[in-house]
Formats: C-alpha cells, structure tokens, sequence
C-alpha cells in the first residue's frame, strides 16, 4: 500500500508498507556506544557467521581502528577516536604528569592526507585495502608542565547498517534484489543483484557496496537467516558489555531514552541520540546509536536524508526537460520547406 | 591549553573521521559516463531522423536513423559492461520500479530500441539483400517511417532519465543540482544529436540540425550556468578541479560549435563538419564533467557534513546539541563556533 509518508517522513510499519500482512514486529539495533570498550567481537562475529570476505589488512594509523569504514566486505566496523577531553567526571590519571599538548589532530590530518590519495579516497575501506604508506605519525612531546593537561577520552563506537524505514538503496534498486523483510529489515538477494551499483550512491550513510571480485552488492543483513531461526543477530550475541542490544525496535527507543537520561543525570551532558527520530531525514533507523559526540566525529552523516525524498521533484524536472526537447525538435522543423532549400 | 583553532589543519573547517570520506563513492567508471554521452546521442539523433523523414531530407534521415542506432547500440554495451555481473543484465527486467529511476530507465530503453533498430534497418538493408522490389525489402522501407516516430516519441524520455538517475543519489553534486541537470542533460543530447547531423548531411538539408544546435547548445549553457552560481557548497563540486576543467572545454566547444553551426555552417561543408565535431566533443566532456563533480563530491567529507550542519543548524533546538536542546559546551560544531 502506498501510504502519504511511503516516501518520507514517519511510518509506523515499514513491513507492513512493503506487503508483509502478518508479520512479527519491527527489530533492530540500540547500539550504546558509551559502553563500548572496542574489543571488535562484534566485527569477528559478524564475518565468522556471515562468511563475509577478508577486506584488507591494513594498518591505517586511525588508533586501534584497521577497518576504516563500513562497506561490502565489512559490516560492522568499530570507530576509534582519541580526543583531549574528559568523559563526565572521569579522571584521565593525568595530573602531575608533565603533559604536552595532544598529537591526535595531527595524527588525523597525517591520515587524512594518506587517505586522499588512494584510489577511492579511503571510501574503499571495509571493501577493499587501502594502500597507504606506513604511517609516520607525530607523537605527543611530553615536555609540557604538568597540569597543562588533564582531559583524555577514547570514544569507541561499532557502526552497522541503519536498516532505514526510508532506505535509499531499496528505492533505487532496479532489480527487486534488496528488500525489506517482515522484520522491517533491508536485505539484498544475493542470487538477484547484478551489481549496477546504484545503491552505493543512493546510501545517505555511505553503508553498503560492490565487492569488487564478486561483482554484487553486499550488506548488513541483520543477521536475517538467524531472525527467522528466532536467533539474535552474531554482533549482539557477541558483545561482551551489551553496547549492542537487539530486539523489537519500540522497546530499543525506550531503553534508549532511560540510558540518555542517566547519562544526563551522571554528569555526560554530550550523550546523544543518533537515528531514533523517525522525523529525520530516513524516516528513523532500524539500527541507531548513542553517541558521545557530533556524528561526523564517528565518520557519520549529521542530517541525513533519502534520497527519495525529492523523487517527484526530479521526475518533474525531468518531465519538463523532455517536453522542453521534444519542443525544441519540432521547432527546428516547424515553418521549413525541405528540399533544396538553401 | 591550546585551543582547537591553534591545532587545527587547514582542512578543519567541519569535522570528519580521519578526512575519510562519509559516502561511498560511485562504484560507476568511465562507462557510465560515456553512456549519458551515447544514450543523449542516440536520442538527439533520432528526433533529427523522423523531423527528417517527415521533412524529406534523406541525407539528414541517413544520419540521424544510423547514429541512432549506434548510440544505442554502444549505449547497451557500456551499461551491460558497467555491471557487477554482466551475464545478469535481464534481472533489470524483472520489476518496474517508479522509485528508481534506473528501472524507468530500463522500461524506456525498452521502448525506445525496437523503433530505432527498425528505422536504422529500413535505412541500411533494403539495397542488396533486401531489394526494394521484393516485399521484404517494401516492408522494411514502409515500417521505417512508424518505428522511427515511435523511437522520436521516446527519445525525450531517453535524454532525460538519466539526469533524474543521477540527481536521485546521495551524491550531494548530483543532488544538489536535481532542478538543472534533465535541462543540462537535454540541450547536450540536442547539440550532439545536431552535431551529428551537421557532420554528416549536407549543408542543403541540415538547416533543423543548425536549429537544433544552436536551441540545446543555449539550453545547455545556460543550465550548466545555473549550476555552477547556485550558492550551495555542493555546487564548489562543478566549479573545481577536473570536473571544473572538463566543464569549462565543454562550454567552449558548445558555444564554439552553436556559433559556427549557425553562421559559417550556413554556407561551407568543412565548417558544419568542424561545428558537428566542436557540439559531440562539448556534449561528451559535459558528461564527463558532471560525472567527476559527483564523484569529488562523494570523496570530500566537506560536501557531506558542512550542508548538512548548516540544515541542523538553520532548525531550532538541534544544530550543536545533544538532541534535548542543551547546547554541548565543548563542541566544535558550526553551531557553536568556537
């Protein structure tokens, strides 16, 4: 059925949207990333059962992070971020240390640099390796007074498929491979997909990709084999500190709002949602996350929004367009004698 | 302590994971690319054959109805090949999907080739194998004249799909520029179409593929203007580096080859040759040069992130807070500049 918010907006019943009638109810992920100690079981667990390709050994100079990114050979990848700065009342056990300033914006810029140059700027990560040269990254001189310094935080955050109740690489896929599962899910059929590619660039959050020796696209199923096997998914099974919770997505959204407040409460005023609202620009995510800083800071898109949403605009631009040609074809016809005319 | 601003690099001005980019970019090369030239080509080279055939001017008709054919034909062979699994092409014809403007894409293709394949076939066979004094070969020259007009009848669709294909990304160059791009899109499948024509008809018949230059050159340029003034960072995309630089040949070749088809061209053969050559090299790099803007713009976090924190920042309770509308003391956000 195609409903006003089919497109955009809030829809209560994604699955039910897509055809499903009797169907179980919407899951996903609440992934707590304040919680995260960064084991990367999540990332083992997810390509042990899913049989997901090697996608590099790389050694990126991103802190403990090897991964870089989400992509077809990667699905879930856990974000590692150094940062001068306290986590809530937390002592960094730097006091009357001698304490330079911190290198890590310049270990980033150095990375970002290295990153540019290879051949998809870093966006093959997760896919395929990165050739980057081994890096030489600035250490921090450890010269300065002590007390110069006290703010010390690694921000760990495993990132996943958002499952998006407006998901631009089901809109746009022209063969009917990906779709969305009677848990709400997004999923691609390996035996369909003719590896276009059109769902790469139709992805707001840059999640899914092509393998390159397989030629199809692949992604985060939300381990769909073992749901209806009435498993939860490997990365959740997996987590040793419960930062991943899986189950029905209302329930997620509630614990998720108790965690914010706590965390509020404890003195972590920087503790945020990303991806609940389902009046965001996907219609809200499948899989959504607390986070301790601005999304970007993880690599994530600050206000994504499908694509889809201006499908009537594109298509009306392109109607008239067409019109405008076909106008301007017979125009240059129009009023003409043909032969011998000079 | 130092401040950020004193640590900051040069790129700074958003912040990002590292400089890695948010999106993935485009798994598309040069063949999709070569492919909106080709497909524009096709479709601009068909609404000259059936104005021709309904005109009376063989030669233009000859020119129009076979590059037609060729465009599409080269057209087919780029998109099968850009393919992750080329031997599954047909799993596109499985659904028809208004939400993804490659599936319409597809249905009009469709559409478009039988009529362009007959035409093109009435053009070429009747002559040695198919005499026109037999029926097969009357048939053929009686069923080019429909299937043509039915491949004009689509041929709009043809040239402008594509825009809507690319604008219907997250690409923010492509995005950005969804309103501009079926009109940019359009005009350079005209002037091919035109440029086509001028190379290959004589003077005496091509005055509709002058028009036509001249008209989709000016529609062109002038969206292809549009895009590069709108304020939107993602429109820097187009008016920088490679794509800047094939965009800039493009319009010179353009409106080098408009002028010329609508001056010299009038009178002298090497001129309209010169003029069709100048209008397909400025159609193709058009092309290109889109394609590269979307590809930079998907390779730069910037495009990506400053947008999007400029939006969250233009809405109340939201740009540079936790989601409850308590400013973060400490972020670096544009919100909250420090």
């Amino acid at each position: 059925m195609i409903d006003e918010h089919s497109f955009y907006g809030p829809l209560p019943d994604p699955a039910a949207d897509a055809g499903h009638s009797d169907h179980p109810p919407r899951v996903g992920f609440f992934t707590d990333t304040s919680v995260c100690i960064g084991c990367k079981a999540c990332e083992v667990a997810c390509k042990e059962w899913n049989n997901v390709p090697e996608d590099g050994l790389n050694l990126l100079g991103m802190s403990f992070d090897n991964t870089g990114m989400l992509g077809a050979n990667s699905w879930r990848h856990v974000a590692f971020i150094e940062q001068d700065r306290r986590l809530g009342v937390q002592d960094a056990g730097l006091a009357g240390l001698p304490t330079g300033p911190p290198a890590s914006d310049q270990d980033a810029a150095v990375v970002a640099e290295a990153l540019r140059h290879t051949q998809r700027g870093g966006g093959q990560l997760g896919t395929s390796p990165a050739d980057l040269p081994f890096p030489s990254l600035p250490v921090a001189d450890g010269d300065g007074p002590p007390g110069s310094r006290d703010g010390l935080r690694w921000l760990m955050a495993s990132d996943v498929c958002k499952h998006c109740t407006h998901a631009g690489c089901l809109d746009v896929c022209p063969t009917g491979a990906l779709f969305r599962t009677e848990f709400g899910t997004v999923v691609v059929q390996q035996d369909i997909c003719n590896g276009c590619g059109y769902c790469v660039s139709a992805c707001p959050y840059g999640v899914i990709d092509r393998r390159p020796h397989d030629g199809r696209a692949a992604k985060c199923t939300l381990c769909y084999d073992r749901l209806r096997g009435g498993l939860e998914p490997a990365c959740a099974k997996a987590c040793p500190t419960q930062s991943i919770q899986f189950g029905p997505l209302d329930e997620l959204r509630e614990r998720a709002s108790d965690r914010l407040a706590d965390l509020h409460a404890d003195g972590v005023p920087e503790a945020r949602l990303y991806g609940e609202d389902p009046d965001d620009g996907v219609g809200g995510d499948g899989a959504f996350f607390l986070l301790l800083d601005e999304p970007e800071a993880y690599g994530l898109p600050p206000d994504p929004v499908v694509p889809t949403r201006n499908l009537a605009a594109s298509w009306k631009a392109a109607g008239i367009a067409a019109a405008a040609l076909a106008a301007a074809a017979v125009s240059a016809f129009a009023g003409r004698p043909g032969r011998g005319r000079r | 302590m130092k401040t950020r601003e004193e640590l900051a690099v040069p790129r700074a001005e958003f912040r990002s994971y590292y400089g890695r980019p948010v999106l993935k970019p485009p798994v598309w090369e040069w063949k999709i690319p070569a492919y909106l030239f080709t497909g524009g080509l096709a479709a601009g080279s068909a609404l000259l054959a059936a104005g021709a055939d309904l005109t009376g001017r063989p030669a233009l008709r000859r020119a129009g109805r076979l590059g037609s054919l060729g465009g599409l034909a080269v057209s087919m062979v780029l998109l099968v090949a850009d393919l992750g699994r080329p031997e599954r092409f047909h799993h596109m014809l499985r659904v028809a999907k208004p939400t993804s403007p490659m599936s319409i894409g597809t249905w009009i293709l469709v559409a478009f080739s039988p009529g362009s394949a007959l035409a093109a076939a009435g053009e070429l066979l009747p002559g040695r194998w198919f005499p026109r004094t037999r029926w097969t070969g009357r048939l053929l020259t009686l069923a080019a004249r429909p299937a043509g007009l039915s491949a004009a009848a689509v041929a709009p669709g043809v040239a402008a799909y594509t825009a809507a294909l690319l604008s219907q990304t997250a690409v923010p160059a492509w995005n950005e520029a969804r309103y501009e791009l079926p009109f940019v899109f359009t005009g350079s499948a005209a002037a091919s179409g035109a440029g086509l024509g001028l190379l290959a008809a004589p003077v005496a018949e091509a005055g509709p593929a002058r028009r036509l230059a001249a008209v989709g050159a000016a529609g062109e340029l002038a969206a292809s203007a549009l895009i590069d003034r709108k304020p939107a960072l993602p429109a820097r995309a187009y008016t920088t580096g490679r794509a800047h630089r094939m965009r800039r040949w493009s319009e010179g070749l353009t409106a080098g080859g408009a002028i010329l088809a609508v001056t010299a061209a009038r009178r002298s053969r090497p001129a309209a040759a010169v003029a069709g050559l100048a209008l397909l090299g400025g159609s193709a790099l058009q092309r290109f040069g889109v394609f590269e803007a979307g590809v930079a713009s998907t390779r730069d976090p910037k495009y990506v992130v400053v947008p999007q924190r400029e939006r969250l920042a233009a809405r109340p309770l939201a740009g540079g807070t936790n989601g409850t509308g308590h400013p973060d003391p400490e972020s670096p956000g544009l919100a909250s500049p420090a």
